[in-house]
């Protein structure tokens, strides 16, 4: 099975009697409360599904990942992922409790160092950009001046309120990995429903490896992405009509977008590879935001680094569409069809109105059973 | 059933050797990064013919891995 990022796949989460010990630590330590993002990666580091993290970034590794997109190791690594030190509440050498929002105990943290570091170039670093408009660096203005560093235990998982029993952790898609016997396996990464463009880049993908995993984004998005919950129906709704059973699987992926473009499509295919994939498809504008990135920079980044030092191999895909000339769906690399009229492609906000009107898209857009899972979802929104 | 796990000797300043080279690594025990070695050096592949779970299985108790295996199978994935 492929080796998680970095060699190791982490495991910080504690059971037994050190999670007893550590639980009386927790209640006698200070508290952080942490926002949305935070907490999505304590859990991914907790599973190890941000391997090879065992903690929130220091100085030395968010340095590294903002001017050279490696760790302080060498590792690549893209994204910054860090704690703000809300209150100033963690002391370096203290162990802090960490809640989430409704006040729940999910972990501690070590503290190994307290620091600022400066939001214009971690935003120009890890995004492209500092424009304030854009949401990562909304978010970033959003959080105090402090990041707090040191590594982590997650003492009980957080709870959703959708898809639990559809949480599977590195060590569990492995697992099911072995079990079924794929030796290749291509994930699917989408913050949006499965439109019949995407269907048909999985279904390419899948046709040259074991097995696909659908694995949707269920962390933070912006407030005009579709909500996850309404995602999951349609992802469960397309998956029971319209794709093998004995070869494909879904599961969520509880990382927070970051709206990063190339960078975030390149954190999106390493953190795969420790959930055991061995292939990730990179669309067209993969985790992009308005018109921050060019449409294929998130594929173009990864030549910027070897095979060996990404140890995930991205496929590759164009915009794809229904080609009305040959009857099937096709890319501009594959189409019979020249003419944009012969080209069955809706813009999102086209979808958007049709679908806020409870009007269902073109079938060779959309299929029928997603189309009305989200008019359903779009319209009883509108009407409240 | 045999315990699936044996125990092996090694020099003791190898060992306290390899606490020194685990410190900050991420490795949380000595024996977790000897086995890591170990596996880097001599493969799963026939750890996996025995048995198509062995590359991970082994870092599982019995109940943990029963617990994923039901959770699995309520997918419907097994």
């Amino acid at each position: 099975m492929i080796a998680a990022h970095g060699g190791r796949l982490i495991n910080r989460i504690a059971t037994g009697a050190q999670r007893d010990e550590l639980l009386k630590i927790a209640e006698k330590a200070p508290r952080l409360t942490l926002n949305e993002r935070e907490l999505s990666d304590l859990e991914m580091i907790g599973t190890g599904a941000m391997s090879p993290l065992t903690g929130f970034m220091g100085r030395a590794d968010l340095n590294g990942v903002v001017k050279n997109c490696r760790l302080s190791t060498g590792v690549v690594w893209p994204s910054a992922v860090t704690l703000s030190n809300k209150d100033g509440v963690a002391k370096v050498g203290e162990t802090v409790a960490l809640h989430d929002e409704g006040g729940k105990l999910i972990g501690l943290i070590e503290v190994r160092e307290v620091y600022s570091y400066d939001k214009k170039d971690e935003a120009e670093g890890t995004l492209g950009t500092s424009d304030e408009a854009h949401p990562g660096m909304q978010y970033l203005m959003s959080i105090g001046d402090e990041y707090v560093a040191g590594d982590v235990w997650v003492l009980n998982m957080p709870e959703y309120d959708f898809a639990n029993e559809n949480r599977l952790t590195p060590r569990e898609t492995r697992v099911l990995f072995k079990a079924k016997g794929w030796k290749t396996i291509v994930a699917f990464q989408t913050r949006n429903p499965i439109h019949r463009a995407h269907e048909y880049l999985t279904k390419c993908a899948l046709e040259l490896v074991d097995g696909l995993l659908i694995h949707p984004l269920v962390g933070a998005t912006k407030a005009d992405d579709i909500p996850a919950k309404v995602r999951m129906d349609c992802y469960e709704t397309l998956l029971e009509r319209y794709y093998p059973k004995d070869r494909v699987a879904l599961a969520v992926y509880p990382q927070a977008m970051r709206y990063a473009g190339p960078r975030e499509a390149m954190l999106h295919a390493l953190l795969r590879k420790n959930y055991g994939c061995t292939h990730f498809i990179v669309g067209r504008d993969h985790a992009g935001v308005g018109s921050y990135y060019g449409t294929y920079d998130a594929q173009e980044i990864f030549g910027n680094f070897t095979a060996e030092e990404i140890g995930i191999q991205p496929m590759m895909f164009e915009h794809a569409f229904w080609d009305k000339v040959a009857g099937a769906m096709a890319s501009n690399k594959t189409a019979a069809a020249t003419k944009p009229e012969d080209k069955v492609f809706l813009s999102g906000t086209k979808v958007r109105e049709m679908l806020t009107n409870g009007e269902r898209p073109p079938v060779e857009f959309t299929r029928p059973e997603v189309a009305d899972i989200l008019i359903n979802a779009m319209t009883s929104k509108a009407s409240v | 059933m045999r315990d699936p796990k044996v125990t092996v000797k090694i020099p003791r300043p190898l060992y306290e050797r390899i606490q020194e080279v685990i410190t900050d690594s991420g490795f949380s025990s000595a024996t977790d990064f000897i086995v890591f070695v170990l596996r880097d050096l001599v493969g799963d592949r026939a750890l996996e013919k025995a048995d198509p779970t062995a590359g991970v299985q082994d870092n599982f108790t019995k109940d943990e891995l029963a617990e994923i295996r039901r959770k699995l199978e309520n997918l419907g994935y097994l």
